[in-house]
């Protein structure tokens, strides 16, 4: 696949929110690659630039006090920076569609399930009642929803939260997008539903051979069902890889450190490993690279020289002149 | 569980039979409709020094389990002791002594500390329930705050100054601040970013072997309970499931409940390969109308005909490992 363009590109991606007296570099220089049919995640902490840099390809970055100062997100080949509201609008649900991670805050309350599944596709298509009613029964009961005719006139309180978020994907997939970005879907979730809902997105993702896009904070998950990784600190991509790579053979400090302070049974009776101080304020980084203040590998050159994507080995990059170099 | 007197003296806390109904109220006179059995029969215990992990999914409820030990709230059946002592009944006066001992961490450290009081307030009005002069509690206070890792001088600082990792840190101070022996920590890291939650997982854990404390540490994280705890209790619509030793709980999990959850949770693999499983159907019931006979029913892959009609005793497996499955009967 690798010959392939990629469906969805960013090229040095930045997105800075303006304050009364400071800026904040939400997203600071990041590049992110998809291909058709694959599942890359962006993983990060709270407040890495993670959902932003996503948000930014549906255009839904709210404005002021967002901006997007830099880069370019081509989809398909188009800048769609350079698009206006209108041809956004035919993007975006219909062939880049989002599932957030709060179900319950996502459904609207006051329609039924059955008219918000409907909205999206009478959005993008013009399509008879009757014929909309059989396409969404049809999409709840791909996504495994018991007594879909009855459920279609229900209104969102009367879900449980797995069956709210198998509703929210159904909507996403209501006009076969080329790509679904999911911010968070299971982290609201119970472990057993959260296992369900990802064995779900798997298999409307096989068959729809679509692409997903996955945010989230969970490394468990990531490998999991990620074909591609990006590690995120900061507001920029700290590595990249494929999963066996990322996982298997970390080399930023940040991602080992994280890898390693991950708490099992195997680890009992022994300290975790734990990475000092706490995430930057995104308005008061650091200079030079970010995570230095936390790093124990961190040279003098670190707190004054913002490093690049060094590459290691194929689709392999990592953020870290200090460790890039020994192999 | 039938214990002599002599045990129940040597464990820190002893539950027995704990219930308690939530009364559903309906209609114009606010009658009592439904009851809702939040907690239905939990037996369980803690040594001195050890940790219990008590998991469950949400709505299991594990956390009603943890305010009714500290009498938050009053139990609707079965017995409390700590230390031997039955305090399952005792009034709110006849309690004050004893919250001293037992303490809670919570879950939110932006909820759970005043946002109008300095940190410093705030760990005083514990050492102020301990008797401490106004010399003693300031380097009582200091103490304290180093003992979990933030610097003296915060003292004087708001919760909004900190993130979230350190007012978790104050969350412990506070609670440490009485001298307790028993801590409940209700989900005390859930709130947390990943590189901070082992900041914290490693100060309760230097703290359980500094001060000798013994926790129940509530979770819905296994990774996080199979790295802590001494003891596991799974929980699932008020029962306990399953109770035994960490190791033999994740070595060898009897319930069809604990094997669905140790199967649900995401494993890091860095060989890239994954492991096909199948999860469980379904929603877990709601606790006003669960099923008749054994609860996990529904969504049991093992289920037959008598897990349908009767209900099912907790019994003992081996040696220390208990479960609430007639199949799994050696």
């Amino acid at each position: 696949m690798a010959f392939q363009k990629p469906l969805l590109r960013t090229e040095d991606l930045k997105v800075y929110f303006y304050g009364r007296d400071k800026i904040s570099r939400a997203v600071d220089g990041v590049s992110y690659h998809i291909h058709a049919g694959e599942t890359v995640c962006l993983v990060g902490e709270s407040g890495c630039g993670k959902t932003v840099s996503a948000l930014a390809a549906l255009g839904l970055i709210p404005s002021p006090p967002g901006k997007i100062v830099g880069g370019r997100i081509l989809f398909k080949g188009t800048d769609i920076l350079s698009l206006d509201e209108d041809a956004m609008q035919k993007i975006r649900g219909n062939q880049i569609s989002m599932v957030f991670q709060e179900p319950l805050t996502s459904l609207n309350p006051v329609f039924t399930i059955g008219d918000q599944i409907g909205e999206a596709i009478r959005t993008h298509e013009t399509i008879s009642q009757d014929a909309l009613d059989k396409r969404c029964v049809q999409l709840l009961r791909d996504m495994g929803i018991p007594s879909p005719e009855q459920r279609l006139h229900d209104y969102p309180h009367q879900l449980s939260g797995g069956q709210r978020q198998r509703v929210m994907i159904a909507m996403a997939l209501a006009c076969n997008p080329d790509l679904m970005i999911a911010d968070e879907p299971t982290t609201a979730l119970d472990v057993t539903v959260q296992a369900q809902i990802l064995n779900l997105l798997k298999s409307v993702q096989e068959k729809a051979s679509m692409a997903v896009l996955y945010i989230t904070h969970d490394l468990g998950v990531v490998s999991g069902i990620a074909d591609r990784v990006y590690v995120m600190y900061a507001g920029l991509i700290v590595e990249e890889g494929n999963t066996r790579q990322v996982f298997g053979n970390a080399v930023h400090p940040y991602t080992m450190g994280l890898l390693a302070s991950l708490p099992d049974r195997k680890k009992r009776g022994k300290r975790l490993h734990n990475i000092p101080g706490t995430v930057p304020n995104p308005a008061y980084k650091p200079d030079g690279c970010p995570f230095h203040p936390r790093c124990s590998h961190a040279v003098e050159s670190c707190k004054t020289v913002e490093p690049e994507m060094i590459p290691l080995e194929e689709g392999h990059r990592c953020r870290c002149p200090v460790l890039a170099k020994k192999p | 569980m039938a214990l002599t007197d002599n045990h129940k003296n040597a464990v820190t806390l002893q539950v027995a039979g704990l219930k308690k109904y939530f009364p559903v109220h309906r209609g114009f006179f606010q009658r009592v409709a439904a009851r809702v059995k939040a907690v239905d029969g939990v037996d369980f215990e803690i040594g001195p020094g050890k940790s219990l992990g008590l998991v469950g999914e949400s709505g299991c409820g594990k956390s009603t389990v943890g305010r009714l030990i500290l009498k938050l709230l009053e139990p609707d059946g079965g017995k409390i002791f700590y230390k031997g002592r039955d305090i399952s009944h005792l009034s709110p006066r006849e309690m004050r002594p004893l919250r001293q001992e037992i303490q809670i961490v919570f879950q939110d450290p932006y909820g759970s500390l005043n946002p109008r009081m300095t940190i410093g307030q705030s760990i005083d009005e514990g050492l102020r329930c301990v008797g401490l002069s106004k010399e003693g509690r300031k380097s009582r206070r200091e103490e304290l705050l180093e003992m979990v890792g933030i610097w003296p001088g915060a003292a004087d600082r708001y919760p909004h100054e900190f993130s979230g990792g350190q007012r978790q840190r104050v969350g412990v101070a506070r609670s440490l601040s009485v001298n307790p022996s028993l801590i409940i920590c209700d989900e005390p890291i859930s709130a947390l970013d990943v590189s901070i939650q082992a900041q914290i997982i490693n100060l309760l854990n230097d703290l359980q072997s500094r001060l000798d404390l013994s926790y129940l540490f509530i979770s819905h994280d296994l990774n996080v309970v199979s790295y802590i705890s001494d003891r596991v209790a799974v929980m699932y619509l008020g029962h306990i499931m399953e109770y035994a030793d960490t190791e033999s709980l994740f070595e060898k999990p009897l319930h069809p409940y604990t094997l669905a959850l140790l199967s649900s949770v995401p494993k890091i693999d860095d060989t890239g390969t994954r492991g096909a499983h199948t999860p469980l159907k379904g929603d877990v019931p709601s606790p006003l109308d669960p099923p008749p006979g054994c609860k996990f029913q529904g969504r049991c892959p093992r289920v037959e005909e008598r897990c349908r009609k009767e209900e099912i005793q907790f019994s003992r497996f081996d040696g220390d490992h208990w479960v609430r499955c007639w199949k799994a009967s050696p």
